[in-house]
């Protein structure tokens, strides 16, 4: 018997209906297509501010955090950035949460010397009312922006090297962070790559540490970067993140959230569309005209102006490996879906949001990494699609950007790209010289734009999905030149797409469609003698 | 290995041309002197308001004029103290870190403007050094004649001149970048490969958007 959220086409099942961006679109996939829908919501901890003491009271592999304060200790919260979770969610925030316990037991101990820093690491900076949201009032008011403050990856007066690796790796972290008697961070993980040794090794570092795991080596030994035990880049940040913890005194808390991305009115659009009730039907067909009418700029106004009502799942805290154990197996629990075999053809429709862009236009290249990238690496065993086998994505691809998050991403597509594909030679030729422009590191820096940096992550990212895939197919481009930027072909839908996906022959082939948002894993394994 | 050229006044500095004119002007040698020199500003005023509107070179000259009659040696000496009274406290607050960064990536720079010289020299010398290209006064038998020195460093004229630059030390231009904060300055943008506008006025803010060039702000701290 299938999975619930397995789903196989009938002849007579309703068009599926799909993201495009930030568009609703209808589309008929051939009888016998695979459907991967997200799992059931698991149900929120009932309390969590109790869960969240219980964790720090009960901690794994680790003394209870309020037995290792002292008074007149320096201590620093780092907690994630506003990449996740996506969309951002309804206050209060999993972090608020966090820190408002966390600043009540420091309290309480006579530690007095407290700053809490967003681990952005090279990404944009937050603003203030983005911090705001994050944190809540009070503690916003209390201490930003002298002890609440972005990290700043470029100030190099505030980066201290922490040590390196056996193979000459070093490791520079922010100084507060480095040279305080506790670093306490809170994480939020939203899909399993999140937290683990990559939250300080990463989201305090600077360039020239993220550099020996964000390349091209270590996402092409991924398989994928959504499973830690088969990550390269996991396994590269691991490296770095123990010096980390060797040198550091790391206190860890990680936290789980369920997948619920959409307000239950919204229910509808992770269901079965042949199981819809009337009023979900009219509902979503009243979405599907109505995003398909209004302009960009509205469509996207509203989108953002509903924040996610996720719910917390669980919490662990102490010693990092353990909390990480425990918090990748509940994201599994949520996301993964078991799926016997792959596909010949894996069909998406990429939605308007990733990590990179609240707040903003998801620009090309963010498309690009959401396609090849996160929505490939969606699954643990082996990738949901044959190797050389086709992606069908569906988006309008347009050629916009925001011109403040993203400027260096305009002359990474424009400018470089057009130069190379070849994200190694990328990596060798131009990466450095980019991430030293004093123009865009100046716009990262007081600006709130990503590192120059960051773009060439973005193409590594989607370097497995490269390497993996014989052809991608974008439905409903806008335009010809980005695609063929990517090397991607065009079709104006998906019927068309999966006719060249034939070859233009008859044969049938075995299509899967990944129905995201919200997030869905596919947990494959592959028929006996059968390898991906 | 590329060059950063910086605009100075209103992009690393708060200060315009006039402000260190004052200056000269209100430490002449006796209070009649300055007295004289003040009034004869005041005279020109209206014609300098006009000339900035409607061509940069023109307004240039009209300030400068104002030095006729200063020695080299008091303008020397001055210089020091419009330095450290005028400009130096006028640094944006992330001025430095954009030069240091420029340097941090092996860029030569070179700071261009329509200040004098001898103001830009000192400038180029706290921010750790760097080439200047400056309007510099013509002098007769050791005092300044109140005209400036070919070529008048402003507007297109800036262009041709980091062009220049950039042959003479073998710079590839679209390797370099420029840094202003006014639109008169675009065609001195325009010549470079990485263009940026700092604290751009009105004008060049919408051209800087709407030609996807970095756009950013040094009043704020890094």
């Amino acid at each position: 018997m299938n999975h619930p959220s397995l789903v196989t086409l009938e002849r007579d099942s309703a068009p599926r209906t799909l993201f495009s961006g930030d568009q609703l679109v209808e589309v008929d996939l051939p009888p016998g297509t695979r459907c991967i829908y997200p799992k059931a919501t698991l149900e929120p901890l009932r309390d969590p501010d109790a869960a969240i003491r219980y964790a720090l009271n009960h901690p794994l592999g680790s003394d209870p955090l309020h037995a290792r304060l002292r008074p007149g200790m320096k201590v620093t919260i780092a907690v994630d950035d506003i990449s996740l979770p996506l969309p951002p969610m309804r206050r209060p925030d999993v972090r608020e949460r966090l820190v408002t316990i966390l600043l009540e037991m420091l309290a309480d101990h006579g530690v007095e010397d407290i700053e809490i820093i967003v681990a952005t690491g090279v990404h944009r900076r937050m603003k203030p009312n983005e911090i705001r949201h994050m944190l809540g009032d009070r503690i916003f008011d209390a201490y930003w922006p002298d002890r609440l403050y972005n990290h700043d990856a470029e100030d190099t007066d505030n980066i201290v090297k922490v040590g390196e690796t056996e193979h000459g790796h070093v490791l520079e972290l922010n100084r507060r962070a480095a040279e305080s008697d506790l670093l306490i961070y809170a994480n939020l993980n939203f899909v399993p790559m999140n937290g683990g040794y990559k939250s300080v090794a990463v989201g305090l570092c600077n360039y020239q540490s993220l550099r020996s795991h964000h390349n091209p080596h270590s996402i092409r030994n991924s398989d994928s970067y959504m499973d830690p035990a088969k990550s390269g880049l996991a396994t590269d940040i691991e490296k770095l993140g123990r010096v980390a913890h060797k040198n550091l005194d790391i206190f860890t808390i990680e936290t789980t959230v369920n997948n619920r991305m959409f307000d239950p009115s919204l229910d509808f659009l992770m269901k079965n569309e042949d199981e819809l009730s009337g009023r979900e039907r009219a509902l979503l067909k009243a979405l599907v005209l109505s995003t398909g009418k209004l302009p960009q700029p509205a469509r996207q106004a509203i989108f953002d102006r509903f924040p996610a009502p996720y719910g917390m799942t669980g919490v662990w805290a102490g010693n990092v490996e353990e909390v990480h154990r425990r918090t990748v197996e509940r994201s599994f629990e949520q996301y993964c879906v078991p799926i016997e075999g792959q596909a010949d053809v894996l069909v998406f429709g990429v939605p308007y949001i990733s990590p990179y862009n609240v707040h903003a236009y998801l620009n090309p290249l963010l498309v690009q990494v959401l396609a090849q990238g996160y929505l490939f690496n969606m699954y643990r065993g082996a990738p949901l699609v044959k190797k050389g086998g086709t992606l069908i994505l569906l988006h309008p691809c347009s050629d916009k950007f925001d011109h403040e998050q993203h400027a260096p991403y305009v002359d990474f597509v424009h400018r470089i790209l057009p130069e190379t594909r070849d994200a190694v030679a990328l990596c060798e030729r131009y990466e450095e010289k980019y991430a030293r422009d004093p123009a865009l590191v100046q716009m990262y820096r007081t600006g709130h734009a990503y590192h120059p940096s960051h773009p060439f992550f973005m193409w590594y990212w989607g370097e497995n999905g490269r390497q993996h895939l014989g052809r991608v197919i974008c439905v409903g481009a806008d335009n010809e030149y980005i695609p063929k930027l990517f090397g991607w072909e065009t079709a104006p839908n998906v019927e068309e797409a999966l006719y060249r996906a034939r070859g233009g022959e008859t044969r049938s082939l075995d299509v899967t469609l990944l129905h995201v948002p919200p997030i869905v894993m596919g947990d494959v394994s592959l028929p006996r003698g059968v390898t991906a | 290995m590329a060059a950063c050229y910086f605009d100075v006044d209103g992009t690393l500095v708060r200060t315009n041309l006039i402000q260190p004119t004052l200056y000269y002007l209100r430490n002449q040698g006796t209070p009649v002197q300055t007295a004289l020199q003040l009034g004869k500003a005041l005279f020109r005023a209206p014609r300098m308001a006009t000339a900035e509107l409607l061509d940069r070179r023109m307004f240039n000259e009209l300030l400068y004029s104002a030095y006729a009659g200063m020695s080299e040696d008091r303008l020397v000496v001055l210089a020091d103290e419009v330095f450290d009274n005028v400009l130096r406290p006028s640094f944006f607050p992330a001025a430095r870190s954009l030069v240091e960064k420029s340097k941090a990536a092996g860029h030569e720079l070179v700071f261009v403007s329509g200040a004098l010289d001898l103001i830009v020299e000192r400038l180029a010398a706290y921010l750790g050094g760097g080439d200047v290209i400056a309007n510099r006064l013509e002098m007769k038998d050791g005092i300044a004649t109140g005209k400036l020195l070919n070529p008048v460093v402003a507007g297109p004229e800036k262009a041709r001149i980091v062009r220049d630059h950039a042959r003479a030390r073998g710079h590839d231009l679209d390797e370099c970048f420029a840094f202003s904060d006014s639109y008169s300055d675009v065609p001195m943008l325009s010549v470079v490969g990485h263009p940026a506008a700092v604290n751009p006025d009105r004008r060049l803010a919408l051209l800087a958007k709407a030609y996807s060039w970095p756009r950013f702000d040094l009043t704020v701290s890094a």
